[in-house]
């Protein structure tokens, strides 16, 4: 008696919610929080352009994502999505298709990031790719004398207890991969990925969750290599001035692709596709980069109108690179669950 | 039947004031722990979307791998060594507060025990990072006195979990052990002493039963928090620092499964519950 009535409830809730909240001329927009599309200056300069007023929501993590866009349909106007999620998020008919012939940027989008077989489904764009970027492995300079090339460095005896790894197990697992030769999006060999973890262990300082934790543990010359996100290498480098540069391996590295979709249902799909458009321009990119710090544009014309040396133009624009990541692609929540309960086994035994 | 009378007149009276405590408790404390005791029977949240359905797999799940218990037994242990050395670290300061130090010197004192409470827990534990690392104050302190090199890096080890635990909670021992110390009456003390008992005998015989309430008390606001805590640990303890707690919070913060964090939480909840009951006698008989 009580659960229909509490469904209904939480649904009244959230219709009321809704209805209240989205009305048009306004952008709602669901992102990581401080991820380029809550930057003040981004919004104030949309919103003298276009007239539409953005209001911001973040979440934690992917799973939040999607309960946020399934329990508040007609709420969001614009969401970012890991391309590795577009296909569940479409799948439940959380997302709609996008128009792309009303972006102008979208004839710019690289064509390999464009056509995605994650982002386009019969013909049909439910996602704009909008940066990318690696999880590959950072050193601090101060230890080395030239940058290492092998993955193999972060196993080297010589850094016992002065290496990191992020607490996740989707990364931590896919590293484990890389590390053993093997495709990220097909391990075969899972006990393989699982010895070479367990041997990893004993290495480790302690697990980062934050840019924060790493920051810190190099301007303290605590570690000497770790996992690293590239845009955060970078900022680190130069927006902190600490003494790091990002290692992208031989074996390979774990890249990840970020989209823009619009929910079914979405109150001002117009503004929506303007704030895409937005997020997607080359002067949006450039003042990202050099005022905060970004991933790469999947807009090349984006990237083009960095400097020349630039960290995102240069190393992540190399060719060389290209051909050593690996893109993450879609995990079920099968695999999420045994990856985890994996990476919750070797965090116990190293007890 | 006067008797009655008067009782139930005392509670009519009593009600209005009880009623903001009791009313902010249950919108407070019982409906959302009501929400989780629900939750942690459900396949998925019903506020996911998803279809969901009851089942008791999130609590079979805590049997099913070997992990948890031996996490529920290392938070045990945890609590046990943080309660220890809280025992250790408070009782004397709290007799040496309440039967030594009088006047201007005794609330000189006090004030530097309840300080730590007035600082934001995290800010707390931040500063101990910078203490315990290499490098940090404690290395480079010891390291300009003494006359050998010595490399003192507890940051991210299980004594860093300890040292920040035992920070956070001491003072909670030395308040409850102070209340019950200071009532009791020196000429209790002085004829114990006048009888011929040493000072040990005194201690033993007189003072620690008679302040063995404020000792319980102590224990077990403190052995209940560190059982569940996952901050400290996870700040201070690097790749030993995985809990029982930080597990849970991995289940909500993580991965959004909050079925089994809720689960995993009322399990501990009838573990501490079950360990307070079968204390409780012992401590009883002991006070």
């Amino acid at each position: 008696m009580r659960m229909p009535r509490l469904t209904a409830f939480l649904t009244a809730t959230s219709v009321i919610a809704s209805v209240l909240a989205a009305s048009a001329g306004e952008v709602h927009v669901l992102n990581w929080k401080g991820y380029g599309a809550d930057e003040p200056w981004a919004v104030e300069a949309f919103e003298k352009a276009t007239g539409n007023k953005v209001i911001n929501d973040f979440f934690n993590s992917e799973q939040e994502m999607l309960t946020k866009i399934r329990t508040n349909p007609g709420l969001y106007d614009v969401v970012m999505i890991n391309a590795a999620f577009n296909d569940q998020a479409m799948a439940e008919k959380l997302i709609q298709p996008i128009d792309v012939s009303k972006l102008s940027n979208y004839a710019n989008i690289s064509p390999d990031k464009a056509s995605s077989p994650m982002l386009d489904h019969d013909g049909k764009v439910y996602g704009v790719p909008w940066v990318w970027g690696l999880t590959a492995l950072a050193i601090n300079e101060k230890s080395f004398d030239k940058p290492p090339t092998s993955i193999a460095e972060m196993w080297n005896a010589a850094h016992k207890g002065r290496v990191v790894i992020r607490d996740d197990a989707v990364e931590a697992v896919q590293f484990g991969a890389i590390a053993t030769g093997q495709n990220i999006n097909d391990i075969k060999d899972m006990e393989a990925v699982k010895a070479k973890l367990t041997s990893l262990m004993p290495q480790i300082k302690t697990f980062w969750s934050s840019e924060n934790d790493w920051n810190q543990m190099v301007a303290s010359n605590q570690i000497d290599i770790g996992t690293y996100w590239s845009g955060s290498a970078d900022r680190a480098k130069t927006h902190f001035k600490l003494p790091v540069s990002l290692v992208i391996p031989q074996e390979g590295a774990v890249a990840w692709l970020d989209a823009f979709s619009i929910p079914a249902g979405s109150k001002n799909v117009e503004g929506a596709e303007a704030f895409i458009n937005y997020m997607i321009d080359p002067k949006f990119y450039v003042e990202w980069v050099t005022k905060v710090g970004a991933p790469v544009s999947a807009n090349t014309k984006a990237v083009e109108a960095l400097p020349e040396d630039a960290f995102n133009r240069k190393v992540m624009g190399d060719p060389e690179v290209a051909k050593r990541i690996q893109f993450q692609a879609p995990i079920t929540d099968k695999q999420r669950e045994a990856y985890l309960a994996l990476w919750q086994q070797l965090k116990v035994d190293v007890k | 039947m006067a008797a009655q009378g008067t009782s139930r007149s005392g509670l009519s009276s009593a009600l209005p004031l009880l009623a903001p405590a009791y009313l902010w408790l249950t919108a407070a404390i019982f409906l959302p722990l009501s929400a989780m005791v629900f939750f942690s029977f459900m396949t998925d949240l019903p506020l996911s979307g998803k279809p969901w359905a009851f089942t008791l797999g999130n609590y079979a799940a805590f049997f099913s791998q070997s992990l948890y218990l031996t996490l529920l037994l290392a938070s045990l242990r945890l609590g046990l060594e943080v309660t220890l050395w809280c025992v250790i670290i408070g009782y004397p300061a709290a007799y040496v507060l309440a039967k030594v130090l009088k006047g201007r010197s005794r609330e000189a004192i006090f004030l530097l025990v309840i300080l730590p409470f007035w600082s934001n827990g995290l800010v707390r534990i931040f500063s101990w990072a910078m203490v315990l690392r290499e490098g940090g104050i404690l290395d480079t302190a010891l390291n300009a006195v003494l006359p050998f090199k010595i490399n003192i890096d507890l940051m991210y080890s299980y004594p860093a979990v300890i040292i920040g635990l035992v920070h956070s909670y001491v003072p909670y021992m030395v308040l409850t052990c102070y209340l019950t110390l200071q009532a009791i009456d020196d000429s209790l003390i002085e004829a114990g002493r006048s009888l011929g008992a040493s000072r040990l005998q005194v201690l033993k015989r007189v003072i620690i039963p008679l302040s063995m309430p404020g000792l319980v008390a102590g224990a077990a606001l403190i052995f209940v928090p560190v059982v569940g805590s996952f901050m400290e640990p996870r700040i201070l303890g690097g790749r030993t620092g995985t809990f029982y707690g930080t597990i849970i919070e991995d289940q909500f913060v993580a991965v959004f499964n909050w079925p089994l964090g809720a689960a995993l939480s009322f399990i501990l909840l009838a573990v501490v519950l079950v360990i307070l009951a079968v204390a409780s006698p012992v401590l009883k008989r002991a006070a």
